[in-house]
C-alpha cells in the first residue's frame, strides 16, 4: 500500500481534462464450437492453432496436478484474453475477441514464468483503428486483464480466508503469496478507492498501537498471526474482513472508468511499489515473501504497457524496443531467484544480489516513466 | 536555457574563460575569479586535461564510483557520450538535458531533476576515472575489448598494514568526481549522471565531501583537517608546471597512449577517531604531525611553507620525531616523488555507538601510483603514530583519462576509439 491520495487525484483530474475513454463491455459469443486445450503440468496441447477474426472460443481443461492459467498474447505480451485459477480436472472457457494477426497460445502451469507457449494465426479481417479507437482498445484490453485477475483474486482470498478460520496454518501461509499475486498485478486500480486500500494492505506502521492494534486488518495482519504468533485462534473476524473489503475492491474496480493516463501511471506506479517495497523487504516483513509481490508487480506493469502496445508502436517505436528490452532483463534478473513455482525469501538474498534486482528496476522504470508523456501526446 | 547566469558574468565570460582554459592549465583569470569570490562561476569543462584535478579546489564533494552491468561494448560507450554532454551541460550551469526542469513534456518526468533551479554552475566540475575491473574482470577474463589497452600500473592496490577495508564502498568499474562550491550542484550532477546510467550502469557506492583539506593553487590557503592540523602543504601546486609534467600528468611514453594528459586517481576513506583525538595532549598531537597546530609551520620552523628540518635535534633528540607523518610523508624520503592531494572532509553522522562517523576522505592525483601513493602509503600503513587514530575504511585506483577536447569529444574516446 502506498499513501498518494494526491496521484489519484490528479489521474482524475487528467481523465475530466479529455483524456478518459468510456468502456464498452466486448461482445461475447461461441462462433463454430470452443477449440479444446488440454493443459498438463508440462504441456499445452490447442487442438487448432488458425482461427477465423472475430470471436474465439477456448475450452481449457487441466489434466494436470498444478492450477494453472491460460493466456492469449498478441505481440509484446499483450494480453489478449486470459483464464486464472483453473484448478486440476476442471474446464473453463476462454471468449476473446481476436482481429487477424499472430499471435501465442500459453499454458502456466504453477501459474509462474513464461508459460508453454504456442503459435496462433487468426485470418481474415484485421484491426484497422482509429488514434481513438486505439487508446480505447487498450483501455478495454486492460480491463479485460482486471477482469481476470478480479476473478482469480476473488477465488484465492477466499481460499486463504478459510484456511485461516480452519486454523489451517500451513495451508494458509502457503497460499498466502498466492493470493497476493492477483492483489499486487492490479494494485493501482485498487489504490484509486483510498479507503479500501489500507483495510486490506495496511502495515503494521500505519497504527499507533503497531501489530496488534485493532484497527490494524487486512493481509499483513494475517502474515501477522501466521509467522509470527502462530496463532489463528481469534483471526477469524480478520479474515471475514479482509473478504469483505476484497469484493468490495473487486466489484468497485468493475465499474470504474480507467483513463489511458491511469494504466501508463499505474504501470510506473507497480515498479515504483518493487522499489521501494519489496527489494527492501518492508512489504512482507513476517513472512519474507516479497519476491512474489515483486514478480506480480512486474507482471501488471507488463500487462498495463502491453495493453497500449499499438498505440506506442505507432507512436514511439524505439520507446517499445527499449521496453522490451528492459522487461526482459527484468525478468531475467528475477529469475535468478526462483525456488520451484515460487522464489527465494527475501531474507535469504545478499546485499548483492537485492542491488541486482533494484538496478533491474531503475533500468526499466526510466522508460517505462515516459508511457504516459507518449500516451497523453 | 541557463539555471542562472552568474552576476557580473555574461556568455563572453564564459568564453573568455574557456579560451584560457584550453589553451593552458590553469588560466590567470579564474585563479583570480576563484580568489576574489568567483564561486559562482562556470569551470571551462573542455581543455588538454581533464578540469577538476589542478582546478583551485572547490569546498564540496560528491563522489561516486558505479558498476557496469552491461557487456555490451556499444552501450558503454553510448553513455559515456550521454555523460559527457550532459556534464558539459551541467558545468556550463545547465540542466542535464534540454528540456530543462520543466520545459519538457508535461505528461512525462522532466529531463533534469531540478534541484539546482536557480542555481549558478557554483564551479563544477566532473571527472571521470575508469578502475582496473572495467578492463579485466577479477578472474582476469577480458570487458570491453579493451583488456590490452589497461595500463601496468592501474591494478587493483596492494593490501596495506591495518587496512580495514569495507569491499562494498571500494573499487568500481568508473568514477566520477564531482566538486563544487554549492553542495546542490555536486549532488545535482551525480544523481542525474546516475539516472542517465540507469540500466547500463549502478552506483556502487559514493561519498560527500564538505570541506576541502587541500589546496591545488597557491592563491588557496591550506585548509584544516578534522584533527585541527593542516597537511600537505607540500601538495603540487596548479602553478608548478614543470612539476606537473614530471609528477601529475601521464606521458606519452608511460603506457598505453590512451592515458597520456591523464592522471591516476587514489581515493581513500580514512575514519577519524575525533573522541580519542580530541583527549590527546596538545603536545602529543604535535608530535604525532610534527607540525604546530596553530601556524602549521613544522617543528622546529616558524611559518607553515617552511622547509621542514628533519636533522634539528634538540636535546638529542630530533625536533621532528622520527615516526612523525610529515616526516614519513614528506617527497624527501621517498625520492621525490609527490602527489596532488584533493580530498575532502566528511561526517556521515554516527555510528552505533554514537562516535562521530567522521573522517578525511582522500582523494590524490599522480603521474603512476608506484611510485607515489603506494610506497608512501607502505610507510605511513608501517610507521606513522596517526594510525592509532584512523582507520582505512575503502579504497580505490581510478586511471582518469585524458580532458575533453570540444563539443564532439567525449569522456574515454581515446580509450574505446
Amino acid at each position: 500500500m502506498r499513501h498518494h491520495r494526491i496521484a489519484a487525484a490528479v489521474a482524475a483530474a487528467l481523465a475530466a481534462a479529455g483524456l478518459a475513454a468510456c468502456t464498452e463491455k466486448p461482445e461475447e459469443g461461441a462462433d463454430g464450437g470452443p477449440i479444446a486445450v488440454t493443459a498438463t503440468d508440462d504441456s499445452c496441447e490447442v487442438a487448432a492453432t488458425e482461427a477465423e477474426a472475430g470471436t474465439v472460443t477456448f475450452a481449457v481443461s487441466n489434466d494436470g496436478t498444478k492450477v494453472t492459467e491460460f493466456y492469449v498474447y498478441a505481440e509484446g505480451n499483450r494480453v489478449m484474453g486470459e483464464v486464472e485459477n483453473i484448478t486440476p480436472g476442471l474446464t473453463r472457457e476462454l471468449i476473446v475477441e481476436l482481429p487477424a494477426d499472430e499471435y501465442e497460445t500459453a499454458c502456466k502451469p504453477g501459474m509462474t514464468g513464461e508459460g508453454i507457449r504456442g503459435a496462433f494465426t487468426v485470418t481474415g479481417e484485421a484491426a484497422d483503428l482509429s488514434d481513438d479507437e486505439a487508446i480505447q482498445a487498450a483501455v478495454d484490453s486492460y480491463k479485460t486483464y482486471i477482469a481476470s485477475q478480479s476473478e482469480a483474486l476473488l477465488d484465492k482470498t477466499g481460499e486463504f480466508t478459510e484456511a485461516v478460520k480452519a486454523g489451517d496454518v500451513e495451508g494458509a501461509k502457503a497460499l498466502y503469496p498466492v493470493a497476493r499475486t492477483y492483489w499486487e498485478r492490479i494494485e493501482p486500480v485498487a489504490e484509486i478507492f483510498g479507503d479500501l486500500d489500507p483495510k486490506v494492505d495496511a502495515r503494521e506502521d500505519d497504527f499507533p498501537a503497531g501489530p496488534t492494534d485493532p484497527a490494524f486488518t487486512g493481509f499483513h495482519r494475517l502474515e501477522y498471526d501466521l509467522w509470527i504468533t502462530g496463532d489463528v485462534s481469534a483471526s477469524a473476524p480478520v479474515a471475514d474482513q479482509l473478504m469483505t473489503d476484497v469484493q468490495e475492491v473487486v466489484e468497485r474496480a468493475a465499474s470504474e472508468e480507467l483513463s489511458p493516463l491511469q494504466l501508463a501511471n499505474g504501470a510506473k506506479e507497480l515498479l515504483d511499489e518493487i522499489a521501494t517495497g519489496k527489494i527492501t523487504g518492508e512489504e512482507d516483513r513476517y513472512s519474507h515473501t516479497d519476491l512474489w509481490d515483486f514478480a506480480a508487480n512486474l507482471e501488471g506493469s507488463e500487462a498495463a504497457v502491453a495493453s497500449m502496445r499499438p498505440v506506442l508502436e505507432a507512436r514511439d517505436p524505439d520507446l517499445v524496443a527499449e521496453l522490451d528490452e528492459q522487461f526482459a532483463a527484468a525478468h531475467a534478473a528475477l529469475e535468478a531467484h526462483r525456488d520451484g513455482d515460487g522464489w527465494r525469501l527475501h531474507n535469504e538474498l545478499t546485499e548483492a544480489e537485492l542491488q541486482a534486482l533494484s538496478d533491474a528496476i531503475n533500468a526499466l522504470a526510466e522508460p517505462v516513466s515516459r508511457v504516459a508523456g507518449v500516451i497523453a501526446g | 536555457m541557463k539555471r542562472r547566469t552568474a552576476i557580473g558574468l555574461g556568455a563572453g565570460g564564459v568564453l573568455a574563460a574557456g579560451a584560457g582554459f584550453a589553451a593552458g592549465r590553469l588560466l590567470p583569470e579564474a585563479t583570480a575569479a576563484q580568489a576574489d569570490g568567483g564561486a559562482d562561476e562556470a569551470i571551462d569543462f573542455f581543455g588538454a586535461n581533464q578540469a577538476g584535478i589542478v582546478t583551485p579546489a572547490q569546498d564540496r564533494l560528491h563522489f561516486a564510483a558505479f558498476d557496469v552491468l552491461t557487456e555490451d561494448r556499444d552501450d558503454l560507450v553510448d553513455l559515456l557520450k550521454a555523460w559527457t554532454a550532459a556534464a558539459a551541460r551541467m558545468c556550463g550551469g545547465d540542466y542535464a538535458g534540454p528540456g530543462g526542469a520543466v520545459g519538457g513534456d508535461y505528461y512525462g518526468p522532466p529531463e533534469d531533476t531540478g534541484e539546482a533551479q536557480g542555481l549558478p554552475a557554483s564551479g563544477l566540475t566532473l571527472t571521470i576515472g575508469f578502475g582496473p575491473s572495467l578492463f579485466t574482470t577479477a578472474d582476469g577474463a577480458g570487458r570491453f575489448g579493451i583488456a590490452d589497452r589497461r595500463p601496468e600500473a592501474l591494478q587493483p592496490l596492494p593490501g596495506f598494514p591495518l587496512d580495514d577495508l569495507d569491499p562494498a564502498i571500494s573499487g568500481g568499474d568508473l568514477c566520477v568526481q564531482a566538486c563544487a562550491n554549492d553542495p546542490q550542484v555536486a549532488v545535482h550532477a551525480i544523481r542525474n549522471l546516475s539516472r542517465i546510467g540507469f540500466g547500463t550502469v549502478g552506483v556502487r557506492w559514493s561519498q560527500l565531501g564538505f570541506g576541502r583539506t587541500s589546496s591545488t593553487s597557491r592563491t588557496q590557503a591550506t585548509p584544516r583537517n578534522l584533527m585541527g592540523f593542516k597537511d600537505g602543504t607540500a601538495n603540487l601546486k596548479a602553478e608548478e608546471t614543470e612539476a606537473l609534467d614530471e609528477h601529475l600528468w601521464v606521458a606519452a611514453d608511460d603506457g598505453p597512449a590512451w592515458l597520456a594528459g591523464g592522471s591516476y586517481m587514489v581515493t581513500r576513506r580514512i575514519r577519524m577517531m575525533v573522541e580519542t583525538w580530541d583527549r590527546t595532549s596538545l603536545a602529543e598531537q604535535e608530535a604525532i604531525f610534527g607540525r604546530d597546530k596553530s601556524e602549521g609551520a613544522p617543528l622546529g620552523s616558524a611559518a607553515e611553507f617552511d622547509e621542514p628540518d628533519f636533522d634539528a635535534t634538540e636535546g638529542g633528540q630530533p625536533v621532528i620525531p622520527e615516526l612523525a607523518h610529515v616526516r614519513l610523508a614528506h617527497p624527501s624520503n621517498h625520492d621525490g616523488a609527490r602527489m596532488l592531494r584533493r580530498g575532502y572532509s566528511f561526517v556521515d553522522g554516527t555510528d552505533d555507538l554514537g562516535r562521530l562517523d567522521a573522517g578525511l576522505f582522500f582523494i590524490a592525483y599522480q603521474r603512476d601510483p608506484r611510485r607515489a601513493f603506494i610506497p608512501v602509503q607502505e610507510s605511513l600503513a608501517a610507521n606513522d603514530v596517526l594510525n592509532e587514530y584512523i582507520k582505512h575504511v575503502s579504497s580505490g585506483l581510478f586511471a582518469c583519462p585524458p580532458g575533453v577536447a570540444d563539443a564532439d569529444d567525449w569522456w574515454g574516446r581515446t580509450l574505446f576509439a
